[in-house]
């Protein structure tokens, strides 16, 4: 004969306890309704005073004023625009502006990063008190500072387009901004993508190969040069045979301004020198002390193995440097996608320039347009933050592994 | 013997000395190890003299040699009457000072401006220097008492009343709100689905209101009976003064050891009614100097302080609800924090300046520079948040147990174990948020508010000083103050570290 293990008593109170009050108890649960009233109050107070003001200025609220007609122009525009367009459309053109400038200046300012923490790194004493002196100078100076400084000192005490710097002939800077050629497609732009895509997929493909030959055969395979063919090789092979597939339209001076080419105009150019060095100033140091955080030993442990030292840093020193670098990196990028709206102050047309400015000042919808952009920075933070909490999972598994 | 002494070998004379070993030290020792010892090194080494040669020069030469250091106007700093090419335009500087620092704060007046820099700078000093004693006074006169003298010295005006007035005003105020709620839910209530359960909540919101009103009967009765003598202030404060030292007294533990209490309380007050006398805040106060004439240095110095001084309470609420075991209230944390970091700045302020207004009664105007300050004080104490809880996750569980066991409950644990331990462990990055804070305050002048930097920018248009190397001076002076301040604060910050991490120092 066998007991059945009895249930244990159900201890409703209990639940209810926790549910409401965590592991508080009573007094948890007294605190949050507390709490519960208080906010509920303030609410209550911000939507019946948000109401009243919106009736008095005559405001309705609501995002039907997206679809109204914004009627200004934009300066700068990646997808077609004209004042005609809708302020849905103008969210989107300030998105894409946000989005282009945050990426180029994450480009260079992962670049002078990574160049300037080699500086501060090297045996160099000069080089590195070089490097050190960049550092302090930019981190020690507000981002704002600097982007005015850019805009309103450095550009615009350059010469006019008519006397304006000339780079090896196809570029040139003016007080206008940055001319460059651009491109135009020609009639072998399609083939020349297509092989260039099938070139990226093939050698995915092979480096996946290798590394599986390599960590379940032991087999070394070299495929740097096959890369380097498909990748090269091919584009050239179609260029040769369908013929270039753009040409460089060159810009010409007509009169007072140039004709031709593609205008970079100064604001971008002003934001995205700012943006760039003043974030790869803390670029350099987070590289710097990720390097360093790797032990010595590990160094000399690869060099006992036989390993070159080329080989010992990129197989032993960076993988374990990037675990600590990654994280912060991915913070300063997001701070130069938060600092970006600094655009607003030279003009340039961000979201927060062309929306939260010139859209808010037109229609009035401070609720509606101000909990769109800051909505959006916080989607982009949010999604940042979910990838590196993925990120970091993946890292944690594969030390515990 | 001898045949022993005949096959060893016995040296007889002196070894030749042994060349002195490679010197390390000193400047030819750098100059041999750390940049001429290879190739690379002294190709690196080229680099970077190239680099200083092509930076330091012309900025020394932009900056000292070809500077113009007095004139008038304009046309001191131009290349034609000066007669070489002109560097920094300091005259416009000299020109510029008082709009830089003061903004338009009016010239007979500026003397305040002065007065408060002086006692900022007079409490801040003994605060940093670890050395110094009373730690604790000098704390609670910079952020408690020194912003409010602060601001009727800047600011001017004076008072109507004292604590009993303003407390029964709050809570009036409070009531109204509730009863106006309670309204609002009956109304709601008559055409709505739901109208029973509404009409009992509108009751009972209704029903706590009038309770309130009869709690505080007692209060804003004596405050009606103040303000109907001659001296509302000095009565109000007499009242006051009785109220809180009786108040201390008990909570200190009465006739037994309560004297203590009620001897600071006292001599707290006392120092109160010295400032109102002196400043003659019964009598009306300075004159008014509204906050749309403050500008330059004065706006930026306001809105750091100010920002270091709320920031802080507000983080370590946050840090503490975060950390909270009640659901509602760390969720409610876990979200604020996180939505002020999320997004920039600069939308915290437009939402400062343009959406914070509607939520304020319809009669009820916020001063521009207030609302930029209430929009850093949320945005800052997001950021000290997660500093703090830095702190107290550093903390190990031993220090709370330990509290609970010898009975304390959860207010004196956290206030007399946890936080001062923790807080002494972050002081290196809570002032490196003030470094960032101070940094941040730039951005006020994109919202129509004249810091340093928004000082500096009108400064440009104005033609009397329109030379071609005007906007290169002014950034050159203004870049020196941000440096002077954000660069001693770091090395205040690496101090603090050091002199913590002394037990680590190897």
């Amino acid at each position: 004969m066998s007991t059945e293990a009895r249930n244990p008593p159900p201890q409703i109170a209990l639940k209810i306890r926790r549910l409401l009050g965590g592991k508080a108890g009573w007094n948890g649960v007294a605190i949050q309704f507390a709490f519960a009233a208080i906010l509920g109050w303030i609410g209550y107070e911000i939507v019946s005073n948000a109401r009243a003001n919106l009736e008095n200025q005559h405001i309705a609220a609501g995002f039907g004023f997206l679809r109204n007609n914004a009627g200004f122009d934009v300066n700068q525009t990646l997808i077609s625009y004209t004042g005609s367009d809708t302020f849905l459309r103008v969210f989107m053109v300030g998105l894409l502006n946000t989005l282009v400038v945050s990426v180029v200046g994450i480009i260079f300012a992962t670049l002078i990063g990574f160049i300037v923490a080699l500086c501060r790194l090297s045996p160099n004493w000069l080089l590195s008190r070089v490097g050190e002196i960049y550092i302090e100078i930019i981190r020690n100076l507000p981002v704002l500072f600097q982007i005015l400084f850019w805009y309103l000192a450095v550009l615009a005490a350059l010469p006019n387009p008519r006397q304006s710097i000339s780079l090896l002939g196809i570029a040139f800077i003016s007080n206008r901004g940055l001319v460059i050629p651009s491109p135009i497609g020609g009639s072998g732009l399609q083939p020349f993508l297509a092989m260039l895509a099938l070139g990226v997929v093939a050698s995915l493909a092979l480096r996946f190969y290798a590394r599986r030959a390599l960590f379940q055969e032991g087999r070394m395979i070299r495929i740097w040069p096959t890369v380097l063919g498909m990748l090269v090789g091919l584009p050239l092979a179609t260029m040769l045979v369908f013929g270039l597939p753009f040409t460089f339209e060159l810009p010409q001076l007509k009169g007072f301004n140039f004709a031709g080419g593609s205008r970079i105009i100064p604001e971008f150019v002003a934001l995205t020198l700012a943006l760039s060095t003043y974030t790869a100033a803390f670029i350099a140091e987070i590289v710097r002390a990720g390097i360093l955080s790797v032990h010595k030993g590990q160094m000399e442990a690869g060099a006992s193995l036989g390993l070159s030292r080329g080989a010992t840093l990129r197989l032993v020193v960076v993988p374990q440097a990037m675990r600590v670098i990654v994280p912060p990196l991915t913070n300063q990028y997001l701070n130069l996608t938060k600092n970006s709206s600094l655009a607003v102050a030279i003009g340039y047309p961000d979201l927060v320039s062309v929306f939260a400015g010139t859209s808010l000042s037109q229609t009035g919808q401070a609720i509606e347009i101000i909990a769109m952009t800051m909505g959006i920075y916080l989607l982009i933070s949010l999604l940042t933050s979910a990838i590196m909490s993925v990120y970091g999972w993946r890292v944690s598994r594969s030390l515990g592994a | 013997m001898s045949d022993i002494a005949s096959s060893s070998f016995v040296r007889k004379d002196l070894l030749t000395e042994r060349p002195a070993p490679v010197k390390t030290t000193g400047f030819v020792g750098l100059m041999r190890t750390r940049l001429f010892n290879s190739p690379t090194n002294i190709l690196l080494t080229i680099v970077g003299v190239l680099l200083l040669w092509f930076t330091i020069i012309p900025s020394v030469r932009f900056l000292m040699v070809d500077a113009v250091w007095s004139g008038k106007d304009r046309a001191a700093c131009l290349t034609e009457n000066a007669g070489f090419a002109v560097g920094a335009c300091w005259p416009y500087i000299q020109a510029k000072l008082p709009q830089l620092i003061y903004g338009f704060y009016p010239e007979a007046e500026r003397w305040r401006v002065d007065l408060t820099f002086i006692l900022a700078v007079a409490l801040l000093v003994p605060l940093l220097v670890p050395r110094l004693p009373a730690k604790g006074i000098n704390a609670s006169l910079f952020f408690f008492a020194f912003p409010v003298v602060a601001f009727f010295l800047l600011h001017g005006g004076g008072i109507k009343g004292f604590g009993l007035s303003w407390t029964a005003g709050v809570l009036e105020l409070f009531d109204d709100s509730i009863i106006g709620a309670g309204q609002a839910v009956l109304g709601v209530g008559k055409t709505s689905a739901v109208a029973p359960l509404l009409w009992v909540v509108g009751n009972l919101i209704l029903l706590v209101g009038v309770a309130i009103s009869w709690v505080i009967l007692p209060l804003t009765w004596l405050r009606d009976q103040i303000q109907g003598t001659g001296q509302p202030v000095w009565g109000d404060f007499a009242v006051t003064t009785v109220i809180v030292s009786l108040i201390a007294f008990s909570l200190g533990g009465g006739l037994r050891t309560g004297w203590r209490a009620l001897a600071s309380s006292i001599a707290a007050f006392i120092a109160i009614a010295i400032v109102i006398k002196l400043m003659g805040l019964d009598r009306g106060g300075l004159p008014v100097v509204t906050t749309n004439l403050w500008g330059g240095l004065l706006v930026t110095l306001v809105v750091s302080v100010t920002g270091i001084v709320t920031s802080l309470p507000i983080g370590i609420a946050l840090a503490l609800g975060r950390r909270s075991t009640i659901p509602l209230i760390r969720i409610f944390s876990i979200a604020f924090i996180e939505f002020w970091r999320g997004v920039p700045l600069i939308t915290v302020l437009f939402f400062a300046t343009y959406m914070l207004p509607l939520f304020f009664p319809g009669n009820f105007t916020v001063d521009g520079l207030v609302r930029a300050l209430i929009g850093i004080a949320l945005f800052t104490g997001a950021y000290q948040a997660e500093n703090v809880r830095g702190g107290l996750a550093a903390i190990p569980r031993g220090q709370g147990e330990a509290a609970a066991a010898l009975g304390l409950s959860w207010w004196k644990t956290t206030s007399l174990i946890v936080l001062p331990q923790a807080l002494r462990h972050v002081i290196p990055n809570l002032v490196n948020s003030f470094i960032s804070l101070f940094k941040d305050t730039s951005l006020v002048s994109i919202v129509a508010l004249f810091d340093l930097l928004g000082s500096l920018r009108a400064s440009f248009s104005d033609p009397k000083w329109s030379t071609p190397s005007t906007a290169f001076t002014g950034f050159a002076f203004a870049g020196i103050i941000y440096f002077i301040f954000c660069f001693g604060m770091s090395r205040y910050s690496l101090f603090v570290e050091h002199r913590l991490n002394a037990h680590r120092r190897n």
